[in-house]
């Protein structure tokens, strides 16, 4: 469990990022966290493994301050994945990098070993294990990345931007892949622009803007919110926006999802026609 | 990497900001050349207490003990190394104060010329435009250099990677992770700027003219006298009447 108690965060050049942000993100739970560019959501992440300490206000993981732990202790629970894969990747192959942080942990060569396997067949890139993660794609550095970090199965994963990059097949096989991760009881946190993702993953969403929370709440209810998403400069998902421009919200209707929306539509169309 | 901070450009204005670079940068030669000069640490530690009115003039007091704060642990290691080669108490503490002399001239020069004004006065003393557009976006790039490498250094703490703690080879190692993404990044970067520099013709023109020039003013000349005069006592004192 997470939980930031009024945090505020102040940069050496006295930026303030973050403006007193309460928030409880309980085990278990699948949040996603929103808001415009300079929201301060990478900030807030980076106060989740101990990187960041707040500046007023205390974040606790499972009960430990994050004060009070080293941030590899942290990370060993908290697995944080950067939203560049170019700031971290350096081995020389695809598997000594994501044995990089099973080393660093201390895990026996046989442990690292089965682990590497296990991280290389999740992300689908087993293909590359002994090639030079430098020369990969954009979106496979990304879950070279991401592997890396998944590999030493921490209780908590913290994904900054996931889906930039990836092609609709990868969106779609993360997308399977967090809530696998999620029912398997692992919490799960994404920072992401990617509304359309959002929409299908269905998490809780938390909005932020300027430092500051905006909105806490299911993605049904803050995703059709059409006055918090100007706010926070989202752009509502496109089923939302048909329901709109057919006025079908007017009932309350809280619609994100594509096939409960095609449902509601041959419903009305059938009545129509009779 | 917030020591780098130490030598970044702040806008303000104060004479020693509007100094001309050129005129600066000789007053940072002397300043060197000075502390190269003297060996005793009498002489050193004066020549470092007379920066300190330069520092206080050009208002950069903070960023400049940020600099001394970063330099602090290799200026002890030069004062080490010293003292066991050496084993003279005072030729030790000199050599010590001797960098930190280096680093703060470097620091005050940086922190109060302008990345423009630095290749203007490049450019002014006929080094080919090529070069001085060079110097000053390396110079430019270094805050950014710095940004990118915090970004490493968290993302690879996240990973478990601890910088501190260890013997001196296991350090070096441990920072194998951070300078491979930084180095290729910086890498990555300059291509991409080449690339974005020619598809908007640079180079296609031989002759630029520039919209601001530097004149050399009153205070400048006043500075240079200052500087050969002082330079030209010291090497008096230093070498003909063997006062130190
Ligand atoms: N190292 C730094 N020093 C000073 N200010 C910073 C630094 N890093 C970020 N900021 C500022 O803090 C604010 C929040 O940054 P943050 O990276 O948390 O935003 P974000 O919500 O992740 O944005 P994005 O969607 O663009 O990733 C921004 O206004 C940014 O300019
Ligand atoms: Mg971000």
């Amino acid at each position: 469990m997470i939980e930031t108690h009024d945090v505020y965060y102040t940069y050496p050049n006295g930026f303030e990022a973050l403006k007193g942000v309460s928030l409880a993100i309980e085990t278990g739970e699948f949040v996603a966290i929103m808001g415009e560019n300079g929201a301060g959501k990478t900030t807030l992440i980076k106060h989740f493994n101990g990187l960041m300490k707040p500046t007023r206000g205390s974040v606790v993981v499972d009960g430990r301050d994050t004060k009070k732990v080293t941030v590899a202790t942290l990370s060993r629970d908290v697995g944080l994945v950067f939203q560049n894969p170019d700031h971290q990747l350096f081995s020389e192959t695809v598997e000594d990098e994501i044995a990089f942080g099973l080393r660093n942990f201390g895990f026996d060569d046989k442990t690292i070993e089965r682990r590497v396997d296990w991280a290389l067949n999740l992300l689908n890139i087993s293909q590359y294990r002994t090639t030079s993660p430098f020369i990969l794609s954009g979106g496979e550095r990304k879950r070279v990345a991401l592997s890396s970090v998944l590999s030493w199965d921490p209780k908590i994963v913290v994904l900054d931007e996931p889906t930039i990059g990836q092609d609709y097949l990868q969106k779609e096989r993360l997308r399977q892949f967090i809530m696998q991760l999620n029912t398997q009881g692992k919490t799960v946190v994404i920072v992401t622009h990617d509304v359309e993702f959002v929409a299908d993953c269905k998490p809780r969403v938390v909005l932020m803007s300027k430092g500051r929370l905006l909105a806490d709440g299911s993605s049904e209810k803050i995703l059709t919110d059409d006055k918090l998403l100007e706010e926070a400069s989202i752009i509502p998902p496109q089923v939302a926006q048909l329901f709109w421009q057919l006025k079908f919200n007017n009932a309350g209707r809280e619609i994100i999802d594509v096939y409960e929306a095609a449902e509601i539509l041959a419903r009305e169309i059938r009545e129509r026609m009779n | 990497m917030k020591s780098l901070d130490g030598l970044r450009f702040r806008k303000r204005k104060t004479p020693i900001h509007r100094l001309d670079p050129r005129v600066k940068f000789l007053l940072i030669c002397a300043i060197f050349a000075l502390s190269i000069i003297f060996v005793d640490l009498m002489s050193i530690t004066i020549i470092f207490l007379a920066l300190v009115p330069l520092v206080l003039l050009a208002q950069v007091q903070g960023e400049w003990l940020r600099s001394l704060r970063a330099s602090a642990l290799l200026a002890a290691f030069i004062f080490v190394l010293n003292l066991i080669f050496v084993s003279d108490l005072y030729y030790a503490l000199a050599m010590a104060f001797r960098f930190l002399v280096i680093v703060s001239s470097f620091s005050i020069f940086f922190l109060t010329t302008s990345p423009d004004d630095l290749g203007l006065a490049l450019e002014q003393s006929h080094f080919p435009y090529e070069f001085s557009f060079a110097f000053t976006t390396a110079i430019r790039f270094v805050p950014e250099l710095a940004k990118e490498a915090q970004i490493i250094v968290d993302a690879q703490r996240s990973r478990g990677l601890e910088l501190e703690g260890g013997n001196i080879l296991k350090r070096i190692r441990n920072y194998i992770p951070i300078l491979i993404p930084l180095i290729v990044s910086a890498i990555r970067r300059s291509m991409e700027l080449a690339e974005a520099m020619e598809s908007r013709c640079f180079g296609a023109v031989k002759m630029r003219t520039s919209l601001h020039a530097l004149k050399i003013r009153s205070m400048d000349y006043l500075v240079i006298l200052m500087i050969v005069l002082v330079l030209a006592g010291s090497i008096y004192i230093r070498f003909y009447i063997h006062l130190l």
